[in-house]
C-alpha cells in the first residue's frame, strides 16, 4: 500500500513538472506579441553599479542616465561637435573665465515642473560642495569657481582658469526639489525610482531589480519629441556567449562588446543585422622610458636602454600593426596614429608619410646600428653596459589580443636584435605592475571621450604619481614640449586653433613614443533587423549605436514596418525543443512507472 | 545557552550520557568557532595578496584627477597601515558589520543579502534533486551490481561528473534552440502577479538547474552505490530475507538505511557549499547570484565584499559540518557509545 501512494505521488510530481516546464515558455511569448515592436530589448553585459548619476561610474549605469537626464551640452550625432542640450546657446566673457549659458525654455520634468537654470545650479554645486556626490563626475568642477542661475533661464559658472572644455560637461542635469531632499548620496533610495525615475531625458526610468533588468519608458513630454518606441529594456547578461544565443531566439534585440567570431558568425544569420563602427579607444604598446614619480625620481625596473628615444623609435619602425589587425583582430581595427582615435575626426591626428614608422626592419637596424647598440655573437644587441639588450612584454593572461600579439612583437623585436620574453600574467598583475613601473614593454589601451581635453592630461608631468603605484598618467610621459602644447589646448577656446594645438601635441607624444599606439579597435555590434529597421550612429554612417556619448542611438530606434517582435517569440527550433522536452519527459515517466508495475507483479 | 547547558550536565553526575552529549556539542561548539576565526583572519590576509589596485582599476577610463585619487584612497582606508585595516575589519565583524563595497559603495552585507536567495533557489533546488537522483540510482545500480542498468548509470554518471560545467551550460543552450530562456532569473515582459511569475522563474531554472544537477548527482550515486555495496553480503540481511520480506522491503529497511551514513556527511558537506553558489553556471545562464558576485569582486580586487563573501561561505559549510556530526550521533548508535 505504502508502495503504491507513492508511485502515484511520484507520478503527480512528474505530471506537475512537465506542466511546468510546457506552460513556462508561453507567458513570455503571450506577452511578447502584445510588445508589437515598440518595445526594444538591449542585453547589457556589464554590471550597474548604481543608478544615482553622482555615483554611478561604470559604462553601463552611465549610458542609462544618458537616457534619463538631459545634459547642458552634448556630443551631436553627426560629427561629435557640442550641440545644444538643455542649454540653447552659451558664451563666454573677454577674460574667459566666465560661461553663460541661455536655459531653455519649457522642458518640464516628469513630475510636471519646470526644469530651470536653478537645477542646473543646484547639481553643480551639490558636486562642488558634497564630497560624496563627486564619485561620478568631480572632474568636470574641478576648475570650477562658482556656478549660480540668476533667473530660471541663465546659468552662469565661472572657472578658476581658462578651460576650453566647457562644452562637454558630461553631467546630468538632476531636478533640485527632488535631490535637495537626499541628505545622503550613499542611501540606498538614491538608486530607487521614485528618486531617480524623476527625469527630462528622452525615457524614464520606470523599473529596477538589481542585477536583472532596467525598464525604462518613453518620455511622453521629451523636448525634443517623443521616441519611436514605448519601451526600452537593459537586461543583464553576464556571458557574452549567452547574450548572442538570446539575439539569436529573439530574446533580445540588441547587443554589443561582441568579439570577431561572434561577429563573424551574426553577419550571416537570419533576421540579424551587423555594425562595424569605429571605436574609441586606442591599443598601445607601452614603453617604459624612465618611470617617475611627481618629484622626478624614478621608480620601478624599466631597462634603461628604452631611455634612448633612438632605441624607441627602432622599436616602433620594427612593429607591423597593420597584421596585429588582420591575423589577431580578424581585420576589426584601424591601424593607430595619435592617441585621438579616428572616431573623432576634429581632433584625430595621423602622421604624415615623411614622419610615420612605417614597418621596416632594416630601418629599424639601421637606427640601432647608428645609435651604437653593435650586435653581440649571439646577434643581440648590446647596450652601453655591455649587457645583451633583453626586454620582457607584459600583457594579460586573459586576453586573446595579448596572447596572440605578443609572439608577433616577440619575433618582430628578435628580427632587429632585441631579446623579448612574455609575461603573460593576471590582469590585476599588469595594472599593479604597469603602475609600479616594474616593466619594460606592456600591451595597455585607453578609452577616450569627444573632448580630447581629458586623455591628453595623462600625458602630462601633472599626471605623474606622488607615491610608486598611484599614477593617473597612462605610460608615464613627461615632456615640457608636449605640457606647453596641453595647457595652450585646454585654454584656447577657438575650436580650429584648438584643434591644430590637439593635432600638435599628438604628434610630439608620437615624435618621442613613451608608447606605439597599436591600433583603434572596431566597435562590434547586432541587432534584429526584422524587429528595428534603423538607429542613430554617432558619427553619422560610421559610429557605434550603444554607449555612445549621448542618447542618440537608442532614441532615434525605428521599428521595422509594423512587425510585431519576432511574431511573438517562439521560434520553429523551440517548439522542437518543447516537443522534445515533453516526450522525454513522458518517456521518463512511463518506464519508471512501467518498470515499477513489473517488479511488483514478481513480487506478488 | 552553552554556558547553562555545561553547568546543568556538571551537576548531574549520574546519568553518563548526558555528560558525554553536552561535553561532545561544546567541543564541536568550540571547534567551530575555532574555525570561524581562522576563516576571519585568513579571509583578510588571502585577498590582500592579489596583486592590483583597487583604486586603479574602479577608476580605469573614467576622468579622475590625482587628488580625486588620494581622496578616493582615504575614502576607502588602503591608505591606512595592514594593521590598522585588519583592527577596523575585526571590530566591525564584532558589531556585524562586513563593510562596505569599494565597487558598489554599499554594505556588503546588503549586496550578499540581494544575491542570496537567487543562489539558495538555483544550487538548492538542483542539490535536492541530485541527492534523491544520485540515491536512487545508487541504490538500484548497487542492487543490481554488475548489470546493464548497473553499468550504463555508472558509467554516465561518470561521464557528465566529468564535464566542464560551463561547457556543458552552453551546449545545453544552444542544444534546446531556444526552448528555454538563455540567461537571467525572469523575463522582463511578465505579468506581475504571482503565479505568472512564479511559472516564469521556473522555466528559467530549469537549464541551470539540469547543468548542476548532471554534474553533480554523480557523487551521491556513487558513494551510495560503494556503501551499499558494502552491506550486499551481511548476515542481517539473510535473516531479513528468511523472515519471508520481499525484496523491495528488506532493501528499503535493512540495507539502505545502514548504507545510508557516509551518504549523510557528504550530503551535509554539499549543503555548506550551496551558499557558495556556482561561479560558472550563474556566468552561462546569467543568474544573478552570489558566485558570479565572487568573481566580479576578484577583479577590482573588491577587498570587503571578498572578505564578507569569503566569510559568509566557509561559515556555512562549518554550521553544515557541525550539524552533520551532531546528526551522525544520532543517527548512528555505535558513534554514541565512543
Amino acid at each position: 500500500m505504502r508502495f503504491r501512494r507513492r508511485t502515484r505521488w511520484v507520478k503527480s510530481i512528474t505530471v506537475a513538472g512537465a506542466a511546468l516546464l510546457v506552460a513556462g515558455p508561453f507567458v513570455p511569448a503571450a506577452q511578447a506579441q502584445q510588445q508589437g515592436g515598440k518595445v526594444l530589448r538591449v542585453a547589457l553585459v556589464q554590471e550597474i553599479d548604481h543608478l544615482n548619476p553622482f555615483l554611478a561610474s561604470f559604462a553601463s549605469s552611465t549610458m542609462v542616465g544618458r537616457m534619463t537626464w538631459e545634459f547642458l551640452t552634448l556630443p551631436s550625432a553627426e560629427d561629435n561637435t557640442p550641440a545644444p542640450g538643455l542649454a540653447e546657446s552659451w558664451s563666454t566673457s573677454p577674460d574667459k573665465l566666465t560661461w553663460t549659458y541661455k536655459i531653455r525654455d519649457g522642458v518640464k520634468w516628469s513630475d510636471g515642473q519646470p526644469v530651470t537654470a536653478k537645477d542646473a545650479a543646484y547639481t553643480f554645486t551639490r558636486i562642488m560642495t558634497d564630497e560624496n556626490a563627486q564619485e561620478a563626475n568631480g572632474t568636470y568642477v574641478e576648475n570650477f569657481d562658482s556656478v549660480t542661475a540668476p533667473d530660471d533661464h541663465t546659468l552662469v559658472i565661472r572657472t578658476k582658469a581658462p578651460q576650453a572644455s566647457m562644452t562637454a560637461l558630461d553631467v546630468p542635469i538632476v531636478p533640485e526639489h527632488i535631490w535637495s531632499h537626499q541628505a545622503a548620496m550613499s542611501d540606498p533610495v538614491t538608486d530607487s525610482v521614485p528618486v531617480v525615475g524623476v527625469g527630462d531625458g528622452p525615457f524614464l526610468i520606470s523599473e529596477y531589480r538589481p542585477n536583472e533588468l532596467v525598464r525604462l519608458k518613453a518620455n511622453p513630454d521629451y523636448w525634443r519629441g517623443r521616441a519611436k518606441i514605448d519601451e526600452l529594456q537593459f537586461i543583464s547578461y553576464k556571458n557574452s556567449e549567452a547574450a548572442v544565443n538570446a539575439l539569436k531566439n529573439n530574446e533580445v534585440d540588441f547587443v554589443n562588446r561582441l568579439t570577431s567570431t561572434q561577429f563573424d558568425t551574426l553577419k550571416n544569420a537570419p533576421g540579424i543585422a551587423t555594425n562595424q563602427a569605429g571605436g574609441r579607444r586606442y591599443r598601445e604598446l607601452m614603453i617604459n622610458h624612465g618611470a617617475q614619480l611627481l618629484s622626478r625620481q624614478p621608480i620601478g625596473d624599466g631597462n634603461p636602454v628604452l631611455k634612448d628615444v633612438r632605441v624607441r623609435q627602432a622599436i616602433a619602425r620594427a612593429l607591423d600593426p597593420q597584421t596585429l589587425v588582420d591575423k589577431v583582430l580578424g581585420g576589426y581595427g584601424q591601424p593607430g596614429g595619435g592617441i585621438v582615435p579616428a572616431s573623432f575626426p576634429a581632433y584625430h591626428w595621423d602622421p604624415p608619410a615623411s614622419a610615420r614608422y612605417a614597418f621596416d626592419p632594416a630601418a629599424a637596424n639601421a637606427q640601432l646600428d647608428q645609435a651604437g647598440y653593435p650586435r653581440g655573437n649571439d646577434g643581440i644587441r648590446v647596450g652601453p653596459d655591455g649587457k645583451p639588450i633583453e626586454l620582457r612584454l607584459l600583457g594579460r593572461a586573459s586576453e586573446d589580443f595579448a596572447q596572440r600579439a605578443s609572439d608577433y612583437v616577440v619575433s618582430w623585436l628578435g628580427a632587429v636584435g632585441i631579446r623579448v620574453t612574455k609575461q603573460l600574467v593576471s590582469d590585476n598583475e599588469v595594472d599593479q605592475r604597469t603602475n609600479e613601473g616594474n616593466y619594460d614593454l606592456a600591451f595597455s589601451g585607453w578609452g577616450t571621450s569627444p573632448d580630447p581635453d581629458y586623455i591628453l592630461s595623462k600625458q602630462t608631468c601633472a599626471a605623474l604619481p606622488t607615491v610608486p603605484g598611484s599614477s593617473s598618467s597612462t605610460a608615464f610621459f613627461c615632456d615640457a614640449d608636449f605640457d606647453r602644447l596641453y595647457a595652450a589646448e585646454s585654454t584656447e577656446f577657438d575650436p580650429g586653433q584648438r584643434a591644430n594645438l590637439v593635432k600638435q601635441a599628438q604628434a610630439r607624444y608620437y615624435d618621442q613614443v613613451p608608447s606605439v599606439v597599436l591600433d583603434y579597435d572596431n566597435v562590434l555590434e547586432a541587432y534584429r533587423s526584422d524587429n528595428f529597421a534603423s538607429f542613430t550612429k554617432q558619427p553619422a554612417n560610421t559610429g557605434q549605436i550603444m554607449e555612445q556619448s549621448g542618447y542618440w542611438g537608442f532614441y532615434g530606434a525605428t521599428p521595422a514596418g509594423g512587425g510585431a517582435n519576432g511574431s511573438g517569440g517562439l521560434s520553429p527550433g523551440a517548439w522542437i525543443g518543447i516537443a522534445a522536452g515533453v516526450v522525454v519527459v513522458l518517456a521518463i515517466g512511463g518506464t519508471a512507472a512501467g518498470r515499477r508495475r513489473k517488479s511488483a507483479d514478481d513480487q506478488e | 545557552m552553552t554556558n547553562a547547558v555545561s553547568t546543568a550536565a556538571a551537576e548531574l553526575d549520574e546519568p553518563r550520557r548526558g555528560t558525554g552529549t553536552a561535553r561532545f556539542l561544546l567541543g564541536k561548539l568550540g571547534g567551530a568557532a575555532g574555525s570561524l576565526l581562522l576563516v576571519v583572519a585568513l579571509g583578510f590576509l588571502l585577498f590582500r595578496m592579489i596583486p592590483g589596485d583597487p583604486v586603479t582599476t574602479l577608476t580605469r577610463d573614467r576622468p579622475t584627477s590625482p587628488d580625486q585619487l588620494a581622496q578616493l584612497r582615504a575614502r576607502l582606508g588602503v591608505d591606512k597601515p595592514l594593521y590598522q585595516q585588519f583592527l577596523d575589519y575585526l571590530s566591525g565583524l564584532l558589531h556585524g558589520d562586513l563593510g562596505t563595497s569599494y565597487g558598489y559603495n554599499r554594505p556588503v552585507s546588503a549586496l550578499i543579502g540581494e544575491r542570496l536567495g537567487p543562489t539558495l533557489l538555483l544550487v538548492g533546488t538542483a542539490t535536492v534533486l541530485a541527492v534523491a537522483l544520485g540515491l536512487w540510482l545508487g541504490v538500484r545500480a548497487a542492487w543490481r551490481r554488475g548489470s546493464p542498468f548497473d553499468r550504463t548509470q555508472t558509467g554516465i554518471a561518470l561521464t557528465l561528473w566529468s564535464m566542464p560545467q560551463f561547457w556543458l551550460g552552453l551546449l545545453l543552450l544552444i542544444a534546446t534552440q531556444g526552448a528555454f530562456p538563455s540567461g537571467g532569473m525572469r523575463s522582463p515582459a511578465t505579468p506581475p502577479e504571482f503565479l505568472p511569475q512564479l511559472l516564469d522563474v521556473a522555466h528559467h531554472l530549469v537549464l541551470p538547474c539540469v547543468t548542476l544537477l548532471a554534474v553533480i548527482y554523480a557523487q551521491y550515486m556513487l558513494v551510495m552505490r560503494s556503501s551499499l555495496l558494502g552491506e550486499m553480503n551481511a548476515d542481517y540481511l539473510t535473516t531479513a530475507r528468511a523472515k519471508g520480506l520481499r525484496e523491495d522491503l528488506v532493501r528499503r529497511r535493512h540495507a539502505v538505511p545502514n548504507a545510508l551514513l557516509p551518504t549523510v556527511t557528504l550530503v551535509f558537506l554539499q549543503f555548506g557549499l550551496v551558499v557558495s553558489g556556482t561561479v560558472t553556471v550563474e556566468t552561462v545562464f546569467s543568474w544573478p547570484g552570489l558566485g558570479l558576485l565572487t568573481y566580479e569582486a576578484l577583479r577590482v580586487p573588491d577587498l570587503p565584499l571578498l572578505q564578507g563573501v569569503f566569510v559568509v561561505m566557509a561559515g556555512s559549510v562549518i554550521v553544515m559540518n557541525l550539524i552533520a556530526e551532531v546528526l551522525y550521533r544520532v543517527l548512528d548508535p555505535r558513534v554514541r557509545a565512543q
